[in-house]
């Protein structure tokens, strides 16, 4: 097994310490420094911090696995790849942040320090291999969250959001520890390899202890990556909370989610893959229908995008049930197109946004993209590839996913899968109309573009397009990353 | 150097992105500037390629580069790579010089319009997907070529779209093109699924043993090939495309619809000689074909007024002939010839440009006469592009026409007293046009102000006229050694092997000479008979014309081909797609689409109501979603 009994090795939470250093040096420079205008600087501090802590991880690819802190936490090139893609995550919204937080004045310090533990929280979930550690994880990361959703504290959808998001986010904890519970008593460990081992040992697959457990904990992840019917608070909470944090939890409270459960459940639970699997086949359906159907109405561009990523939340899981290395690598591809797509749109509303949350209903977007032809081509490829048509690397991820639906024999669940991504087509080309064929009805006030939020977006453009022409390398290191599972 | 062969492409698609994207506030000089540098840039690294290529030993000469890999799919594999041998460069030389003159033409010729930034990011593009073609080691990437060049010469010929006839002269070549391509696709095909590859090495070193001489299998491939050739080309039945092409600016018509794309096909062929080789029937279709296509294109050519269209039934001729060389096996005539044709056909399209250019825009030759005094340039290249065109000694054309029809008198009579009767035609519309148009009398329009053409025009014409003067030298007959260019093009039409032009080594160079002189006498009837009738009698048309009216509106009328084409095709076509389009697309299929779209709203509205906002209802969701869990988990 090679646990390190009673050894700490920093080095292998060598991108947290980083990250958790820089959040501390942020709070303690945000005391120091007592000028408004100095204090917007503080950004860069976090941006330091995610930069280094981005060589500390690229560092650990292709590594021997490693584990530490008494078998908590794993070096392996799965948490590699999912540390590297909340860094990224989590950067893009500090600099997408950066205008927001400015003009607004809010208080920087603590919102970046927030950001940054949230990351480090992800980067956690992303190595647990033990359930205790994973509910640590989710926790640091969601009482961050809880406040950073409330941030602007003169909003009350912002308000709102955020008590909503704290009741039900704690409600699905305690589902989510019953379950922790209820798997230790049946096997005895919370430590995942333990489980697993003890549940072919003991020959336990049908204990109901274990099932519900088992049920439990699918509920608590169900929640986090918002999955029908644990999905009811994702609209109203990505509405709410500030633009930027909304993109950050679309793709990274999401991906972290994912992470856990590919973890837990594809790498200690395959013996009970019939009854999981089961049902996210079903939350996979439900999820993707609802999402995509409900979209299909919205007014407002952030609840358009919120049932977006449920939407897409369905389609990931598709690549869950198919399971094997296709299947698998498909999600870990598509979670990395999704984080940047989707964090490029994000970047376009937060472009497009004005203060005391205005310029947020579709029709706002009207006559944008004659206006700011640049911008409004960014915003259409980002829409077509969240749509899924090729060349972009939205469709890249969509046709892994389901040609590994296929390969594994879920020919429903794909022809579904196809349908919804159909029906997408319609809301997301419908903000591209807007921008260019739809004339504005009164004088638009020109977009003022932040450096900051110009290279989010050149980023994400770039890889988007670049993922999508271009996507061996990247299909490469999503398989070297699940090899752990094989 | 050669593994630089890449930069040759390279440099046009600079000038696309910088003209084409960043260039919205460039001043005209410098948008010119780029696209003529690009392609200059483009023409000096053909020719250090060129330097180092001549250096190698002749067996050498053949080198392939690949950059990456593009489509690794199951047993298709597909590099995005480029083939550099003695065929590829010739192509790449005539084809990135000509581009070059006649982007620096352009300059000049384009100056006033406003479409300039848009005209030069085309012009660029297509020199982009033209070089592609000819430098591919693919089948498929050649494809990709072929394709660019066909959108780039759609968009080049609507180029000002805002009137009706170039929107639907572009559209007419697209959809042509069309058929031509769909040919090419299917032989693509053939050869994939014969050769599990589509790349040329392995194809062609693979054909002479896989493939059964005569056989279906290679038939079929090359005879659908020929069918893409013919839409690219313009050959007979797919020519018709190319006179209505007129419509775009000079300089295109120059570039592409005389110099460089219409000779993709010819290209094609003897790229593909290996396979011909193994096909006599599909020779000799390509050698009848041609044939045909130079008679019958010279004929129309005869009665045609419009200044362009003159040319460019002299091009769909001229390329008869390129197809007839290959035809009988002489592929290395074919070459030939479409180099020295490049030269002087662009030549005489960038005069007639000119021509244009000082009289504003006529084009009917009836509205000129006695120019020669006024554009002394312009009338002393045309008439060296002219006489190179005609096939008198010693300008290009003699060598490369006599050649061909010398070779082609080796395999068949026939053939060659067709090929005789064009060359006799050609000389003679050609100087009709001359006549016409810088000579007798003049009937310019007394608004006109004719006047010669700047500078940055005058010199393509100079640079252009040199080259088809020399150009010939390149190939010369009977002496030995003197046809350097079929020398240097023997590694690549070596691998046909028994082709008609390997056969007769034995060079009887006495018969050839009298043949030599024999067409020289076909030219110089043709170009006398001209004169009879356009300079010494002018009245002798008229009469003509009188007497033979049948067969004269026969021919004006282009043997009513178009006409024929749209009551047979285009109508039935059109009629059946207006049925499709009212009953089956408005009511069957747009009734299916919109029904489910306004299904999916109302569900949508429905399923919104779900979200109350109440946070008690979203907790009690919560709660029948783990009860929906466990009882799953529990019943499987």
């Amino acid at each position: 097994m090679g646990i390190e009994a009673g050894t700490v090795m920093l080095g292998i939470i060598g991108p947290e310490v980083v990250l958790v250093v820089a959040a501390l040096g942020l709070m303690v420079a945000d005391i120091i420094i007592k000028d408004e205008r100095e204090r917007q600087f503080l950004v860069w501090i976090g941006v330091a911090g995610i930069l280094g802590s981005l060589a500390v991880s690229a560092s650990l690819w292709g590594r021997e696995v490693a584990y530490g802190f008494y078998g908590m936490v794993v070096v392996d090139n799965f948490s590699t790849f999912f540390t590297l893609l909340f860094l990224v995550a989590g950067g893009l919204t500090l600099l997408m942040s950066h205008r927001y937080v400015q003009e607004r004045k809010l208080s920087p310090g603590e919102y970046y320090t927030l950001t940054l533990f949230a990351t480090c929280g992800m980067v956690l979930m992303g190595k647990s291999t033990d359930l205790i550690m994973i509910f640590l994880g989710l926790e640091v990361l969601s009482v961050s969250l809880y406040v950073l959703v409330g941030y602007v504290r003169g909003s009350d959808k912002g308000v709102e959001a955020s008590l909503k998001y704290f009741l039900l986010g704690a409600f699905s904890s305690g589902f989510l520890l019953y379950g922790i519970a209820l798997l230790y008593g049946a096997t005895g460990s919370t430590r995942l390899a333990e489980i697993g081992a003890a549940i072919a040992q003991k020959g336990l697959l049908g204990e109901p202890m274990l099932l519900a457990g088992m049920g439990l904990l699918l509920t608590g992840f169900g929640f986090k990556i918002a999955m029908v019917p644990f999905h009811m608070w994702a609209p109203d909470v990505y509405e709410g909370a500030p633009s930027p944090i909304t993109g950050f939890m679309s793709v990274g409270v999401k991906a972290a989610a994912f992470a856990a459960l590919l973890r837990v459940f594809a790498g200690s639970l395959p013996g009970l893959g019939i009854q999981w699997k089961e049902v996210l086949w079903l939350g996979s359906i439900l999820t993707m229908t609802l999402g995509n159907v409900t979209a299909l109405m919205q007014t407002n561009i952030k609840r358009m995008l919120a049932y977006s990523s449920i939407a897409h939340a369905g389609y990931i899981l598709i690549g869950v049930v198919a399971g094997g290395e296709t299947g698998t690598t498909a999600v870990l591809y598509y979670l990395l197109v999704y984080t940047l797509m989707n964090l490029g749109a994000f970047a376009v509303v937060v472009a497009i946004e004005q203060k005391d949350e205005k310029r947020l209903e579709l029709l706002d977007y009207a006559g944008m993209g004659t206006r700011h032809p640049a911008l409004g081509a960014a915003m259409a490829v980002f829409m077509f590839s969240l749509a899924g048509i090729p060349p972009l690397s939205g469709f890249m991820g969509k046709f892994y996913i389901f040609s590994a639906a296929v390969k594994e024999g879920y020919l429903g669940l794909t022809i579904i899968g196809v349908l919804n991504s159909l029906v997408s087509v319609y809301y997301y080309l419908r903000v591209t109309v807007m921008m260019f064929m739809k004339e504005p009805e009164a004088e638009i006030t020109p977009v003022l573009f932040h450096p900051s939020l110009v290279v989010v977006l050149i980023i994400a453009l770039f890889f988007t397009l670049q993922m999508g022409l271009f996507p061996s390398t990247y299909l490469h290191i999503a398989r070297e990353s699940i090899k752990i599972f094989l | 150097m050669i593994n630089y062969i890449w930069m040759v492409t390279l440099f046009p698609l600079i000038g696309v992105v910088l003209n084409g994207l960043a260039g919205v506030k460039f001043p005209r000089k410098v948008t010119g500037a780029i696209g003529s540098l690009a392609i200059l840039g483009s023409f000096l690294t053909a020719c250090l390629i060129f330097a180092e290529v001549l250096r190698l030993p002749a067996a050498q000469r053949t080198s392939e580069v690949v950059l990456f890999t593009w489509i690794a799919c199951g047993s298709l594999l597909v590099n995005i790579g480029f083939l550099v041998d003695p065929l590829s460069l010739v192509m790449l030389l005539t084809v990135s010089g000509v581009s070059f003159i006649i982007h620096i033409y352009s300059m000049g010729y384009m100056a006033e319009d406003e479409g300039f930034r848009r005209y030069f990011t085309y012009l660029n593009l297509f020199v982009f997907f033209m070089l592609i073609l000819v430098s591919a080691n693919s089948f498929l990437l050649m494809f990709v070529g072929w394709e660019g060049v066909g959108l780039c010469s759609y968009l080049l010929i609507g180029f000002w779209y805002q009137r009706r006839a170039p929107a639907d002269a572009g559209k007419k070549a697209f959809v042509v093109n069309r058929i031509g391509d769909y040919g090419f696709l299917l032989a693509m095909m053939l050869i994939f699924v014969t050769f599990k590859t589509l790349d040329f090495s392995t194809v062609f070193a693979a054909a002479p043993h896989t493939l059964e001489s005569g056989g279906l299998a290679v038939t079929l491939i090359t005879l659908l090939l020929f069918l893409g050739a013919c839409g690219k080309s313009a050959q007979i039945p797919l020519y018709v495309w190319l006179p209505d092409a007129m419509e775009g600016p000079t300089p295109v018509s120059a570039l592409i619809h005389a110099a460089t794309m219409v000779t993709a096909g010819v290209y094609m062929v003897v790229r593909c000689s290996v396979l011909y080789s193994l096909a006599p029937l599909s020779m000799d279709v390509v050698a009848i074909i041609g044939c045909l296509t130079a008679i019958y294109a010279a004929s129309i050519g005869l009665m045609q007024n419009d200044i362009k269209r003159v040319l460019a039934y002299s091009t769909i001729s001229q390329l008869g002939y390129m197809f007839l060389a290959c035809g009988v096996g002489a592929f290395s005539a074919g070459i030939f010839h479409l180099v020295t044709h490049a030269f002087f056909k662009a030549l005489l399209f960038l005069g007639a440009g000119s021509v244009m250019h000082g009289m504003a825009g006529e084009l009917d030759m009836r509205k000129m006469g006695a120019l020669k005094s006024k554009m002394p340039w312009t009338y002393w290249t045309f008439l060296i592009g002219t006489l190179a065109l005609a096939g008198i000694f010693p300008f290009a054309g003699f060598f490369s026409k006599d050649e061909i029809l010398w070779d082609v008198l080796q395999k068949s009579t026939v053939l060659w007293a067709g090929g005789a009767i064009g060359a006799f035609m050609t000389a003679f519309y050609m100087f009709r046009a001359v006549f016409m148009t810088f000579h007798g009398e003049s009937r310019v329009d007394e608004q006109v102000h004719v006047h010669e053409s700047p500078r940055v025009m005058l010199i393509p014409l100079g640079v252009l006229a040199l080259l088809s003067v020399a150009g010939g030298f390149i190939g010369l007959p009977l002496i030995e050694g003197g046809n350097r260019l079929k020398e240097f093009l023997v590694p690549v039409i070596a691998l046909a092997g028994h082709g008609a032009a390997a056969q007769h080594g034995a060079h009887e160079a006495g018969f050839e000479a009298v043949m030599m002189v024999v067409s020289l006498g076909v030219a110089l009837a043709g170009i006398a008979l001209a004169w009879l009738m356009y300079i010494k009698n002018p009245a002798v048309p008229e009469k003509l014309s009188e007497r033979l009216s049948g067969l004269y509106r026969l021919i004006y009328n282009k043997y009513f081909v178009d006409e024929a084409c749209a009551a047979v095709i285009v109508e039935p076509v059109k009629n059946g797609s207006l049925f499709l389009w009212r009953a089956c697309d408005n009511k069957v299929i747009d009734g299916a689409v919109n029904g489910s779209g306004a299904v999916m709203l109302r569900a949508s509205r429905i399923l919104q109501r779900v979200q109350t906002g109440m946070v008690q209802g979203y907790a009690l969701g919560f709660v029948g979603g783990v009860i929906a869990v466990l009882y799953i988990v529990f019943a499987m």
